[in-house]
């Protein structure tokens, strides 16, 4: 059956372009223009989605984004708002929350129990017992409404965009449009954000005066240099200095598209939202507010209905009735609420609206029901900007209380009055906007420090003169004679508001939380204020006294995506990436950098370090130069041991604490030259000490003559590792006498690799072996890494990843900060405590390693070995004794392939460090196994003969 | 999002700096005992009105500074150099030395 009405002079649909859309697995016919709702009503569906609660059947109630009825899953996309969004070519569309179908719904079934659904449904039932909670989620999850989202959907492409307007103006209404025209006018670059798809608020809707105005406006707005309109848009949340968030959905081929703008001026003309009327029936199908008529007429050219009832208050509601008439649909009768006219029920049945009973006892048959008892002012923005609205009872809608300097209000939230009374005002206001806009900015200007001599003077222009707005006596009008729905999205009764009450939650705030109203889709926009109202009326108290629930961002729904925007995450590779990617390295992401785990058999890594020579690439170690004749005391204020005596060409390994004495970061430096060092730092550690570096130099010890630069990826670093590194590096390297008398364990060389000038070379030992870590000019790493593997050939070179570099660490029983450590491990707990020189003066963390040695009752990092060698406990499994508990933990575990058997490490209570103990890990499915303490954390060559060679 | 002056930047987002931390002395760490370590450490008066913050302007100029914001309205002003500094500087001056830049106490 068709309800498409004759060509409107307003419609926005392109009557040229038809084609169709599924619905609920039918095709339906569309103009391009219609939203998804429009051009089902078109073809007479009424009914789109069933309720959150009672499975109730819901049709159109505002027929805008805020339509609770009209929630819709779009393919892969859930929770569409099928009155906002616009229909395409071939969209798929389903109802949500509808099982097994739209029209016989099994869980409506609800509604007969509604008892079980009342307020605080949720608090009430679903506690104990603690055992039955999951039971309880699976029931829940089948009732819980919203639609279905694919773990295989696309992505979809998200941007972010930084602004930096003068002005921003939040609705594009005629108010806005004024506003934005007048700000520009006055040399403003200023944004103008529409919620849907076209300028022009209520205008769109209106009669052929309010269509020319519109007409005049757009032209303006098109005309007017300065003004960059978003429509399909939404300023979504306003934030400290006027950070304003505006959603952005028009743009091709980008899903949403988050704007920060930092805003001098916001101008808040958002116009006002038409509240529902709280009588039994209201959320029958076919029970609309006045809005949706006059946009479904005159925007869709869609006949809502073929027999009305209209219950009036105000002109929108004779407009509509209007309207109605207009579109043939027979006006049965129109309610006067202005004179005591009143509605108190619906009736019918699934398919909607049968008939109406009015307050004087009549009974009218009818298929639909027009409501138009006021307006609530969307006060959210205003919210966000710390002003507390109140309410006017004379009007029955809230204003504005104190604004700050940076926010100005026009439109309906700013009063009532004609056409031109409100555009004078909006030109005012954008007048003011621009004024305060300019001030704004050379306030700034003169903050910031500039080498140009002479700021400009802060001129000061006269204040702007505003028109008086009226404002109009309303009606309050908030629930009839009888109760009905008050949040459509969460099917919040009035009903449940008063129970609330009566058991307790006699406050706004708590009755919200308590009952879920105005915790929907609509976020309150439709509920608000006559929830307000109705708890007022069970307190036997005023509006006024209620107060309201605070707006809070965002004002709409708002994707994952659009926050998370375009990746912008920086990556970092190290120069031997080509030569990694080509050898079949598996990538490890280690926090910015990717490094290869390994090239396909850690074990077998491992094996050739320890038998051969691998090369490891280090180049995401921290490092930094040091220069200058302070930096001994610098290294002795951060590590816990002794620097004061490194010799050039010495390196050490040490330890950095914060002031709260736990293990911050570790690593070697090694001293150059004379004033020359390099300090390194793990690779996640890097960017923390060098603030914890900066920190101390700014502000403690400004006076210490220090240059500290940062050369992390100035070298690319290798370690060479294994017994015949040393035999590798005397076929490359030039001007360093590789004898093991001459280049003794833990010194520091410097000179040329395979022809590279500028190196640096340590030897120190994390894996365990003979190894020289080498540091070459980033740009010949590369070139270096393959010499190395070139003429180390017939050595046995191969490459080994972070994986078989973390087993040959295991093995040698070092601890690696963050892994073995947590936060609250301090030196003397990993067996550390001889580095700490409690004799310095001072060092970071000075006084509470003090206290920590004296104490004792650390947590001890021990070596571990399970009895049985072949079962390798996961990390963090826990170390459980019967009298205690858990009595601690495993840090680290692995196979050996050096010893053949598992190895581990972890933290064990004080009365269980003793070498030879044995204690019991419980794996995760619950078997405990023993597990023996070893002598040292080394579980191989504890004696260190090998790295020392 | 707040604004924050940095001393060499001006007025920046929020999120270029790192909250560094109330203001607080560090006791002398060989005379201090556990109680006022501690409190060093850990207690903070987090009044709901002005209070004097160090920040780090991390993704900027890599300064630390001193400013006063006020916690409730987040105004902020008397941005400035972290204290050591200016003393260094104005030991800089008595002693002749060489004061290069001196925007130190630039106030909003
Ligand atoms: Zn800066």
């Amino acid at each position: 059956m068709s309800m498409r009405l004759k060509p409107q002079p307003g419609e926005v649909i392109d009557r040229g372009r038809r084609f169709r859309f599924t619905w609920n697995g039918e095709a339906y016919p569309a103009y391009e223009g219609d939203t998804i709702v429009s051009a089902l009503a078109a073809c007479g569906e009424r009914v789109f989605s069933r309720s959150f609660k009672y499975h109730r059947p819901r049709g159109l109630l505002t027929a805008s984004f805020l339509d609770p009825g009209c929630m819709v899953q779009v393919g892969d996309e859930p929770n569409v708002r099928g009155a906002h969004r616009r229909v395409e070519p071939g969209m798929v569309v389903s109802p949500q929350n509808v099982w097994p179908s739209l029209r016989f719904d099994i869980k409506s079934a609800n509604g007969a129990f509604g008892r079980f659904l009342s307020a605080g449904f949720y608090y009430k039932t679903f506690i104990k017992p603690r055992r039955l909670w999951p039971a309880y989620r699976s029931v829940l999850r089948r009732f819980s409404a919203g639609g279905v989202v694919s773990p295989d959907s696309s992505h979809g492409y998200f941007d972010k965009r930084y602004a930096h307007p003068d002005v921003v103006v939040a609705g594009g209404g005629p108010a806005g449009m004024a506003a934005a025209i007048a700000a520009a006018e006055a040399g403003a670059q200023v944004l103008l954000v529409e919620e849907e798809y076209e300028l022009g608020g209520h205008l769109r809707w209106g009669n052929e005066a309010e269509l020319a105005a519109l007409r005049e406006l757009r032209g303006e707005v098109g005309s007017t240099a300065g003004i960059e309109v978003m429509t399909n848009s939404v300023v979504n949340g306003r934030y400290d200095g006027n950070w304003v968030a505006v959603l952005q959905r028009n743009l091709p081929h980008v899903v949403e598209r988050l704007v920060k703008a930092r805003a001098k001026t916001l101008v808040v003309a958002p116009g006002l939202i038409e509240r529902p009327y709280v009588f039994e029936g209201n959320d029958a199908p076919g029970v609309v507010l006045s809005g949706a008529v006059r946009r479904l007429v005159n925007l869709y050219a869609v006949k809502p209905g073929e027999r009305a009832v209209v219950l009036s208050a105000n002109e929108s509601g004779d407009a509509a009735a209007e309207d109605l008439e207009r579109a043939g649909v027979e006006v049965a009768r129109v309610v006067d609420a202005r004179r005591g006219g009143d509605v108190v029920r619906a009736n019918g049945g699934g398919k909607g609206v049968r008939s109406v009973e009015c307050a004087d006892g009549t009974k009218i048959d009818c298929d639909l029901l027009v409501t138009a008892v006021g307006w609530t002012a969307p006060t959210s923005l205003l919210n966000m900007a710390g002003d507390r609205p109140v309410y006017d009872g004379r009007a029955a809608r809230f204003f504005p209380s104190r604004l700050t300097e940076d926010v100005l209000v026009t439109g309906g939230l700013a009063g009532d009055g004609t056409l031109e009374e409100l555009l004078a005002h909006a030109r005012a206001t954008g007048r003011d906007a621009a004024g305060r806009a300019t001030r704004t900015g050379r306030a700034l200007r003169a903050g910031i420090p500039q080498h140009a001599d002479g700021q400009p003077e802060l001129a000061q222009s006269p204040p702007v003169e505003y028109p008086k707005l009226p404002v109009y006596d309303h009606p309050a009008l908030f629930r009839g004679k009888t109760h009905g729905i008050v949040d459509y999205s969460e099917d919040v009764t009035s009903k449940d508001l008063v129970a609330a009450e009566k058991e307790g939650y006699d406050a706004i705030e708590l009755a919200k939380r308590y009952t879920t109203v105005t915790m929907g889709s609509a976020q309150g926009k439709l509920e608000t204020v006559n929830a307000v109202a109705i708890m007022a009326e069970a307190t036997g108290s005023t509006i006024e006294e209620t107060g309201t629930t605070v707006w809070r961002p965002p004002y709409a729904p708002i994707t994952l995506g659009a926050l998370a925007g375009r990746i912008f995450e920086p990556v970092r590779y190290s120069p031997m990436q080509p030569w990694h990617e080509r050898h079949g390295a598996k990538p490890l992401v280690a926090g910015a950098w990717i490094r290869p785990d390994h090239y396909g058999d850690p074990a077998s890594e491992v094996r050739n370090v320890r038998e051969n020579v691998g090369l490891i690439d280090v180049t995401p170690l921290g490092k930094f130069d040091l220069r200058g004749p302070d930096v001994p005391r610098l290294l002795n204020h951060l590590y816990v041991n002794e620097w004061s005596n490194l010799d050039v060409g010495a390196v050490r390994y040490g330890v950095m604490c914060l002031e709260d004495g736990v293990i911050f970061d570790d690593g070697v430096t090694g001293r150059l030259g004379s004033d020359r060092y390099i300090l390194t730092a793990t690779s996640s550690g890097a960017a923390s000490v060098w603030e914890w570096i900066d920190n101390w130099l700014q502000t403690a010890k400004p006076g210490w003559r220090i240059h500290i630069t940062p050369v992390t990826t100035a070298y690319a670093s290798i370690n060479v590792a294994g017994p015949k590194s040393r035999d590798l590096l005397l076929r490359l390297a030039e001007g360093v006498d590789l004898s093991p008398d001459a280049f003794p364990y833990m010194r520091v060389r410097t000179g040329r690799i395979a022809s590279v000038d500028g190196c640096f070379m340590w030897r120190i030992g994390f894996t365990g072996e003979l190894s020289y870590e080498i540091h070459v000019p980033a740009a010949y790493g590369l070139h270096v890494w393959e010499a190395l593997m070139e003429r180390g050939a017939d050595l046995g070179v191969k490459p080994f990843g972070v994986e078989a570099q973390r087993i040959l660490r295991l093995e040698k029983g070092h601890f690696i900060v963050g892994q073995d450590t947590d936060g609250l491990t301090g030196p003397y707990g990993v067996g550390l405590g001889r580095m700490v020189k409690l004799d310095k003066d001072d060092f970071a963390g000075k006084p509470e390693l003090a206290w920590q040695g004296e104490r004792g009752d650390y947590l001890r990092l021990v070596g571990l070995q399970p009895h049985d060698g072949s079962l390798v406990p996961p990390e963090a499994s826990q170390i459980i004794e019967d009298k205690n508990g858990v009595v601690g933990r495993i840090t680290s575990s692995r196979m050996s392939p050096t010893l053949g058997r598992s190895i581990c490490l972890g933290f064990v209570a004080p009365h269980l460090a003793t070498p030879g103990t044995t204690l019991l890990v419980q794996l995760p499915d619950g078997e405990r196994i023993p597990i023996r303490v070893t002598q040292h954390h080394a579980h191989f060559d504890p004696e260190g003969t090998r790295q020392r060679g | 999002m707040i604004l924050l002056p940095c001393p060499y930047c001006g007025l920046r987002n929020a999120s270029e700096f790192r909250y560094v931390g109330e203001l607080s002395e560090r006791p002398d760490p060989n005379a201090t005992g556990i109680e006022d370590w501690r409190a060093f450490l850990y207690m903070r008066d987090n009044p709901a009105g002005w209070t004097t913050e160090t920040w780090f302007h991390r993704a900027g100029c890599r300064r630390h500074f001193v400013v006063e914001r006020h916690t409730v309205t987040n105004e902020v002003r008397d941005s400035r150099l972290p204290a050591a500094q200016l003393r260094d500087r104005e030991d800089e001056r008595a002693t002749g030395g060489n004061v290069a830049d001196d925007r130190g106490g630039a106030t909003y």
